[in-house]
């Protein structure tokens, strides 16, 4: 008995709305976007690993992690590491016109729950990390992306979990994340974000680092903000 | 929670309709927690839908007899019995709380007036008997009509307790407790062919059970690394040939399906067959494992072909060629170039199922109603 090839169904009409309200959600991700087109794709790529890099952790978080959620983001974060250069200092990169008004509005916009979710999910995170030094200003930690150093803090993360852990723990999963090297994230990420907002930069060893650090802080903002809302999924569609 | 659309690919011939038929359930948005259905099955003949839900309660509708004076319209579905299969757990060892949620329920072949099904959360199965009672004993010689015993040695006549009609009363209870098989969380229950034995797919373990024996199993496929760091590949759903009960079929999270022989081995993790369409170079993306994540399998009716869902699409094959599709169906291409979205807010992780019709002519599956 034989089989005839499925239609394909044509959704033109959608794609194209679709695309539009992909621009604004993910505009450093649409390759059509001029600022992406002109980024390098290191600017991409961080940004994905950040937010797998938090996915990762609230996973991890849960007192008996989904394997297959788990197995994917691992995954998902190898990939994206992979292709990441392997001395990702960030070149200038021309700032968008829209971003600083799309991240403005953002922060406008943002009211007192948003605000407060981020504390708590900073200070969840900053508690498992073991930071509990005072924010660090960027520019001592060298050109962004290279390892500060230390023990891989995903080991230290699990470890900081405890046995609440369970089955993964005895598994000896802690090992598993020894490779992915998130420790140049993790004080980027939370010491000046708990502040609760952009801080201010320091006087850098050379004035070349400036717009890169604006840059790179109005990234991790962006990243921390999306992490945020990615911890909640949104309502289910109805029947 | 993906909503309820019907997607039909007719084979051959445009003339298939697919309309909603009846809407069970709450419709408004303030639905609680634990009564969001989790999984549904038909019976084999299609009288009975059992369905499960995050609460651990079963309800299985039935099928209304087909009205002669309305020849044509569709036979409804009204509720027949309602249990609760699973209640929440507590593992003590390991400090942690088993979800009551269902996660699959099969039905076994009918072969008698009872019906039996399978119904599991994470970590048990549970094999429960539905049967009908719609006549009571009465006369009994050692009670009393209202149940009150009585002295046996007041007792100076004997008589034949008789039959009596009484409203239809269905009753569910469980027969078999199929417990402590599995460290990690059940996502398939498959009956076998032989209707003697049934297996257990959790993420790394397959298990293999008989009907008759709850207190021990067998791992006949174990995909766990000696070393937890080498992890990156976990099952995602496992099926019984429907004829052949030596034959499983298993999908994984990197979107391969594996064909396992149980004569070969006893543990099968040497697969007879091996199913994976090659990487289209140019839709390639960081994302393109997660897609491709085979969110669950099913062989044809008449066992020549499977049928497989991954993110964005449903596959089917042919058994005698493992090296790409015979047919791939796209459920919902407008969201390829979304994925970076639906990655931030985990929509990427959602799984779907995907069934054949009765003739194996269609391909009918869940995606989502709106987003």
């Amino acid at each position: 008995m034989m089989l005839s090839k499925g239609l394909k169904r044509k959704r033109e009409e959608e794609e194209e709305e679709e695309k539009e309200a992909l621009a604004v959600d993910t505009w450093w991700l649409d390759p059509g976007h001029p600022a992406v087109a002109q980024a390098p794709p290191a600017v991409a790529s961080s940004s994905l690993f950040d937010l797998s890099v938090l996915k990762l952790h609230h996973s991890l978080r849960q007192s008996e992690p989904d394997l297959r959620h788990l197995v994917l983001v691992v995954n998902t974060l190898r990939r994206i590491q992979a292709s990441m250069a392997p001395t990702a200092a960030l070149p200038p990169v021309p700032s968008p016109p829209t971003a600083p008004g799309i991240a403005d509005n953002l922060l406008a916009s943002s009211d007192a729950a948003l605000s407060a979710s981020m504390a708590s999910l900073l200070e969840d995170l900053s508690h498992i990390e073991g930071l509990s030094q005072a924010p660090q200003p960027l520019v001592d930690e060298g050109p962004p992306g290279r390892p500060t150093g230390g023990a891989p803090p995903s080991l230290g993360a699990l470890d900081l979990l405890g046995p609440a852990t369970g089955c993964l723990l005895d598994d000896g999963l802690e090992g598993l994340f020894e490779d992915i090297d998130t420790s140049m994230y993790d004080s980027e990420l939370w010491a000046p974000a708990s502040e609760g907002h952009k801080s201010s930069p320091e006087d850098g060893p050379g004035k070349e680092e400036a717009p890169e650090l604006d840059e790179a802080e109005l990234d991790y903002l962006m990243d921390v903000l999306v992490g945020t809302q990615a911890l909640e999924r949104p309502p289910g569609p109805g029947r | 929670m993906a909503g309820a659309g019907g997607g039909g690919c007719p084979a051959g011939g445009n003339d298939l309709q697919w309309c909603f038929s009846q809407v069970k359930g709450a419709v408004d948005e303030d639905v609680a927690e634990a009564d969001v259905i989790s999984t549904v099955e038909f019976s084999h003949s299609g009288d009975l839908l059992a369905t499960g839900d995050k609460g651990g309660r079963v309800v299985i509708f039935q099928r209304e007899q087909e009205n002669k004076s309305r020849p044509h319209s569709r036979g409804e579905y009204n509720v027949y019995s309602t249990f609760q299969s699973h209640e929440p757990e507590f593992d003590y060892l390991k400090s942690l709380e088993i979800e009551e949620k269902i996660n699959k329920i099969r039905w076994l072949p009918q072969q008698s007036a009872a019906h039996f099904l399978l119904s599991t959360n994470d970590k048990t199965i549970k094999l429960w008997k539905i049967s009908e009672r719609d006549k009571r004993a009465e006369g009994y010689n050692l009670k009393d009509e209202d149940g009150r015993l009585r002295d046996p040695f007041r007792i100076t006549a004997l008589r034949v307790p008789i039959l009596k009609p009484m409203d239809l009363m269905v009753e569910a209870s469980p027969r078999r407790i199929f417990a402590n098989a599995h460290t990690y969380h059940i996502n398939s229950i498959s009956v076998n062919s032989d209707h003697e034995t049934y297996l257990s797919a959790d993420d790394l373990r397959i298990n293999l059970w008989h009907l008759e024996i709850t207190d021990r199993s067998f791992n006949i496929v174990d995909i766990k690394p000696a070393n937890m760091e080498e992890l990156t590949e976990v099952i995602t759903a496992a099926e019984f040939h429907p004829h052949q009960c030596n034959v499983l079929v298993y999908s994984s999270s990197k979107g391969t399906i594996r064909l396992c022989d149980m004569r070969s081995s006893a543990l099968c993790d040497r697969h007879s067959k091996f199913f994976e369409e090659p990487e289209d170079p140019s839709s390639r993306s960081f994302f393109s494992e997660i897609i491709s994540s085979v969110s669950d399998v099913k062989f044809s009716h008449s066992g020549r072909y499977m049928m497989t869902r991954d993110y964005l699409s449903v596959k089917v094959w042919d058994l005698n060629m493992e090296s790409r599709p015979v047919e791939t169906h796209q459920v919902h291409e407008y969201l390829r170039s979304k994925l970076c979205s639906l990655y931030e807010n985990d929509c990427i992780f959602d799984k779907f199922e995907c069934c054949w019709n009765g003739s194996d002519r269609t391909v009918e599956r869940v995606q989502y109603f709106k987003l």
